[in-house]
């Protein structure tokens, strides 16, 4: 049933804190490394040998710059995968029913045995979240590590998202974002966590800690500038000369 | 958004179908015989080649039939049963008209249930607020304007067909000029996609990743929008002028089939833009429009 459920018991769900992301892109090839092997449809490539290749990705990494309205720009890198909201617009379109969303724990999936790979819930997402796997002609997105995440089978401290395992920063963080006392919800309020998109009406469970403000370039930090300063401000013998006459000319 | 031709021809086609459709089935003296079977066909080809048209669209068509199982909440959904409900009254009022037998109040449901599936089809793209050309109170009135002056102009009604057409293209006219100040109008930008507004003005530096993907093959289609301007007066000229022009003229058979086949081109020329004018909000993530 693709209808949304009133509320969900927990809202599990990342907090990605773009203030220490160091854009190694490790949680990307983590979550392909994981996903391709358990869960669902292997995430398929096209081409990879080839002249344009490309395939299937769940978690993707951007990079943009922040031009202040004073100061140097600042370099941002920007992970980005399901939000796994709470108004999710991608499982209300679905026709089928495969797109669904938890009420034990929030988490947004896809039944991949009844999709028909319209692409509709693509569509509906704004943040770019699903992809077609063209090899399997079925809807991909984030589960969350689904199958890692409740694996008893696994080590506890591996009982956590592929990407949030792996991340060398520690720039991921994983937890219950309805519990208001759990560590990422105090992150949340800590470092005044936001929503991506917040127009867009989606209720994103998933969010991002903004960059903190860097150092400045003040007259305090610069102690080498004594050091550089320019030697000869005019200049002396043959350059001398030329540059007087040239002046004269 | 990538113009797929398996979209472009269900909407264009199915909608001149059910246009049909829906004149047929509000007609007080309805043809019989072998002239209503001519008419019905005509309906039933437009109709069920669109439908078949969509299903090249999915990946997984051997699956198709399970997109009728979430009415409740999906439009597409909702489109499928309302078209094959359409088709199934329809289907009744003509057995009825084939052999004589008028039955008004079958008809008059069979239209309503034809324009419910043209709004259907249309609230698919009206509902997704990630693409703000498209969600629009004017995106199912626009369909279903088409649909009708469509419908009109096959079943030869030489008057209301002009004037719905002119009403159409002036409709049209306005949704390019309105759906132009949309995506500005949405308030969606980078700043509150990456959340960076606070710190400054983002900028995307690099992509995160050198090839294509998905998303930008799907929602980044930015080729040939340089030609949208010409495209537009093309479509507007094909879709409505002419066959207007067309219609005046005597020998309604010949300059009708004309008029029509004008018109399929110009609206087949305007979905194409529908489709591949609109931006996805995606596209910002990505440096893109």
């Amino acid at each position: 049933m693709t209808a949304l459920p009133e509320r969900t018991e927990r809202r599990l769900g990342l907090v990605i804190d773009l203030d220490t992301c160091v854009g190694c892109h490790a949680c990307v090839v983590a979550c392909k490394g994981w996903n391709d092997q358990g869960y669902g449809a292997p995430l398929s490539d096209q081409d990879p040998q080839g002249a344009a290749p490309q395939g299937t990705f769940l978690n993707r990494v951007h990079s943009y710059e922040v031009l202040p309205e004073s100061g140097p720009a600042q370099h941002v890198h920007f992970p980005k995968s399901c939000l796994h909201c709470d108004d999710a617009p991608c499982v209300t379109v679905c026709p089928t029913g495969a797109s669904y969303k938890r009420v034990e724990d929030g988490i947004v999936l896809v039944e991949e045995e009844a999709c028909i790979g319209c692409g509709l819930c693509a569509w509906a997402c704004p943040y770019g979240a699903r992809e077609l796997d063209l090899a399997a002609g079925v809807m991909k997105k984030c589960t969350l590590c689904v199958d890692r995440i409740y694996n008893e089978a696994l080590p506890e401290k591996d009982r956590v998202p592929a990407c949030v395992r792996t991340c060398p920063a520690e720039a991921r963080h994983f937890g219950d974002l309805a519990d208001p006392e759990s560590d990422v919800s105090q992150l949340v309020a800590a470092r005044g966590g936001i929503d991506l998109m917040p127009e867009q009406g989606t209720k994103p469970v998933n969010k991002y800690l903004p960059p903190r403000p860097r150092d400045g370039w003040g007259e305090d930090t610069d102690v080498l500038a004594p050091f550089l300063e320019p030697v000869a401000e005019e200049p002396q013998g043959f350059l001398g000369w030329l540059d007087r006459t040239l002046g004269k000319l | 958004m990538h113009p797929a031709p398996s979209i472009i021809l269900f909407t264009t086609l199915s909608g001149l179908g059910f246009g049909l459709l829906i004149w047929l089935g509000v007609d007080p003296t309805p043809p019989t015989g072998w002239v209503a079977f001519a008419f019905y066909a005509i309906a039933y080809a437009l109709a069920l080649s669109g439908l078949a048209a969509s299903s090249f669209h999915l990946g997984r068509r051997d699956r198709a039939l399970k997109a009728f199982r979430q009415w409740r909440t999906s439009w597409l959904s909702r489109e499928a049963w309302l078209a094959a409900l359409a088709l199934g009254v329809s289907g009744l009022h003509a057995l009825g008209l084939l052999f004589g037998i008028a039955l008004l109040p079958l008809g008059w449901l069979s239209a309503a249930l034809s324009l419910a599936t043209v709004a259907a089809t249309a609230m698919i793209y009206a509902q997704l607020r990630t693409v703000p050309r498209w969600y629009h109170w004017s995106t199912p009135i626009l369909f279903i304007a088409l649909s009708l002056s469509g419908g009109a102009l096959l079943s030869g009604r030489v008057e209301i067909a002009s004037g719905l057409l002119l009403l159409t293209g002036a409709l049209q006219f306005w949704v390019w000029y309105d759906g132009d100040r949309r995506f500005a109008r949405s308030g969606t930008t980078l700043a509150s996609a990456t959340g960076l507004g606070e710190q400054g003005v983002p900028r995307a530096l690099f992509p995160p990743h050198t090839g294509s993907n998905y998303l930008l093959d799907e929602m980044v289609y930015v080729v040939a929008r340089r030609h949208a301007l010409k495209l537009r007066s093309i479509a507007l000229v094909m879709m409505v002028l002419l066959p207007v022009l067309l219609l005046q003229l005597p020998m309604p058979h010949l300059f009708g089939l004309l008029a029509l086949a004008c018109h399929l081109a110009g609206v087949l020329t305007a979905r194409w833009l529908f489709f591949a004018e609109a931006e996805h909000v995606v596209g910002l993530y990505y440096g893109k429009r």
